[in-house]
């Protein structure tokens, strides 16, 4: 008899097409929000993931505040970092402005980012063309830089920088390397930047002192304790205050990088569960009014023997089937929508079960959720009061 | 053998506002199977709603219905609506067809119910479709039907479960003379296999051709030359 229902169901939902179409609508678009931006997460978290792991995982991050009269690292504070337990290199960074000038071209508030030798020895897939920075460099803070991709572009077009002489903020520079495209998007690009030896960059360039410090260490020592040193380190050269430096590892990045997209995600669903919502308030409506006008139909039927069960389930299958069909439709509208997405901004695209089963359960627990009290109310109807409306 | 059902003390009255308005008072009938009666009576007297008492469509206010040896009062809505599917075949005043069915699906509504199979139940419409003459109208709509054509309609619905009671309201009202009587043979055959059939009629010569005929004035029973109902005066019976 379930088939016969099931019958009965579908024709009414054929019978009414404008109403069950626009019904339908509402669930889709409830659908389709969440099933996009669940994925659209799900991408950026897997983005940031193997953006980070592919920075190496025997790498400490120390970020520097510092105090009014200590801003930053000096070069004896960095030798004694690099000569703690399991420490393999010491990478400072520093930052300026400048403008940079090659022939006639010239470009004005040129990022310059300050770096050390040890920054392209642990990544040698850096390079593009020419030589990274050497130790000799810092040492004798040497007037040379690297360029970054899209700089390179602009001021040489396709022939290769290296060896020419550009000026950083009125000083000549000699360039003796090019950095390949980062690619896409990411944190760390330098596609803009001009790479100088850290010192150079503090000093000549008036950058900062150092103040975000990338630590080596050797491959499978105890990231606790390499870090609990680096801590105690760091607290000396500040006076004793450790609040001033915090100390990052990979992992805490992509746990925290992580927190922060699940969180967004799951705020953005919940907004986009409430047009869900909405759309399950529009099916309420449409089987209420469903009811009352079929209300001599039910009572005729109950009269020929449809118990209140029959009556039941054949309003609650219509409101399930019209969740079901809006949420079919909406995972394709949302997958779509997250797949337009994933090309603007970059994002990978890959669609994942979650969602998708949250969806279609999503859509079913809307259907019984608002399907089951117009259903009974119909199958609760008296027959005698229901055959005798008009 | 027990009655196969009987009304005792049965009053129906409706709200109407603050007052009270009695629409069947103290009715008693006790009708055996196998009987071909008509109930008979101006419009207004009450009919409708005794059919519908009959049929376990409604409850009356007070009284005591007994049918097939259960009393109606105690079944559950569930109970009540194999009932009207299994045992009784209603054929209302207004035909009640669906006019989004064909007069096909239309018949075979009740036996969805029954929880038969689709070739059973094609087989059982067409019959029935047949045995009224309607077998050329099978995919037509109601509103592609004559009145006389949707009575026939609401007939052979009612009919088609094979149940043991068939109440008809007015079954051959709209009907000409001709149709109406080949309906009154169609329910002669229906009682000589065995089957109860309660005819309601305001029309002295439909109801003529009952075995037995029950008048009914102003929701007062009374047997056709038989004394009227016994308890007429008493006042106090329904409450
Ligand atoms: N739901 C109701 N509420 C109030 N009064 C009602 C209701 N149903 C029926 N009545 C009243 O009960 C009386 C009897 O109605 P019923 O339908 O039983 O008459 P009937 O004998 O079938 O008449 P007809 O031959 O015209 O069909 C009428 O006066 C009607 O107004
Ligand atoms: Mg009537």
């Amino acid at each position: 008899m379930l088939k016969e229902i099931l019958k009965m169901s579908v024709d009414n939902i054929v019978h009414n097409k404008t109403r069950s179409f626009l019904t339908i609508l509402g669930i889709v678009i409830g659908v389709g929000s969440i099933i996009a931006l669940m994925l659209m997460g799900d991408g950026a978290t897997s983005s940031i993931q193997s953006q980070l792991s592919g920075l190496g995982g025997n790498k400490l991050t120390v970020s520097i505040t510092g105090t009014p009269i200590k801003s930053g690292l000096s070069e004896q504070d960095l030798q004694g970092m690099a000569t703690l337990n399991n420490v393999t290199a010491v990478s400072p960074s520093t930052s300026a402005r400048s403008s940079v000038v090659y022939g006639d071209t010239a470009k004005k508030n040129v990022s310059i980012a300050g770096r050390s030798y040890s920054f392209f020895e642990a990544d040698s897939s850096l390079l593009k063309a020419g030589r990274g920075l050497s130790r000799l460099d810092i040492e004798n803070r040497s007037h040379v830089a690297l360029l970054g991709s899209n700089l390179t572009m602009e001021l040489f077009g396709n022939k290769s920088p290296v060896g020419a002489n550009i000026t950083l903020g009125g000083r000549e520079f000699l360039v003796v390397g090019a950095l390949a495209s980062s690619g896409g998007f990411s944190f760390s690009s330098l596609d803009d930047s001009v790479v100088v030896p850290y010192n150079t960059a503090e000093r000549a360039l008036g950058g900062t002192r150092v103040n975000s410090i990338d630590v080596f260490f050797t491959e499978g020592s105890p990231v606790t304790e390499v870090k609990a040193a680096l801590k105690v380190r760091l607290t000396t050269v500040f006076d004793g205050r450790n609040d001033v430096f915090s100390i990052f590892n990979q992992q805490d990045m992509l746990d925290m990088m992580e927190t922060v997209t699940a969180t967004m995600t799951m705020l953005l669903a919940g907004i986009a569960a409430i047009s869900l919502l909405v759309g399950g308030i529009g099916i309420m409506n449409m089987m209420l009014v469903s009811v009352t006008e079929r209300t001599n139909e039910i009572g005729l039927r109950k009269s020929l023997g449809a118990e209140p069960l029959h009556i039941m389930l054949q309003f609650l299958i219509e409101a399930v089937i019209i969740c079901l069909l809006g949420g079919f439709l909406g995972i394709i509208l949302g997958g779509l929508l997250a797949y337009a997405g994933s090309l603007l901004i970059g994002f990978e695209f890959a669609i994942t079960a979650f969602p998708i089963i949250l969806a279609f359960g999503f859509s079913v627990a809307v259907g019984l959720i608002f399907g089951i009290a117009p259903a009974r109310k119909a199958s609760n109807l008296n027959p005698i009061d229901a055959l005798r409306y008009v | 053998m027990s009655a196969l059902l009987s009304l005792a003390n049965i009053c129906k009255s409706y709200a109407m506002g603050e007052e009270e308005y009695e629409v069947l008072h103290d009715v008693n009938l006790t009708i055996e199977r196998g009987e071909l009666i008509s109930i008979f009576g101006p419009s207004g007297s009450g009919k409708t709603t005794l059919m519908n008492i009959i049929g376990c469509l409604d409850v009356p206010t007070s009284g005591e219905y007994v049918l097939d040896g259960t009393l109606v009062a105690d079944l559950e809505p569930r109970q009540l609506a194999r009932i009207r599917n299994k045992k009784i075949g209603f054929v209302f005043q207004n035909f009640q067809l669906l006019p989004r069915l064909n007069t096909f699906s239309n018949v075979e509504l009740p036996l969805i119910y029954s929880g038969l199979k689709a070739a059973e139940r094609r087989q059982r419409v067409l019959g029935m479709l047949e045995l009224v003459g309607l077998s050329h109208k099978a995919e037509s709509f109601p509103n592609q039907l004559s009145g006389g054509q949707q009575q026939r309609v609401a007939i052979a619905r009612s009919m088609v479960t094979e149940p043991s009671i068939i109440l008809a309201d007015e079954p051959t009202g709209a009907l000409d003379q001709k149709t109406g009587q080949q309906i009154m043979d169609l329910f002669r055959q229906f009682n000589q296999a065995g089957r109860t059939i309660i005819m309601i009629t305001h029309d002295p010569i439909v109801a003529a051709i009952a075995k037995r005929t029950v008048r009914i004035l102003d929701g007062r029973l009374s047997e056709e030359g038989g004394a009227i109902n016994a308890k007429r005066d008493t006042e106090d019976v329904c409450r």
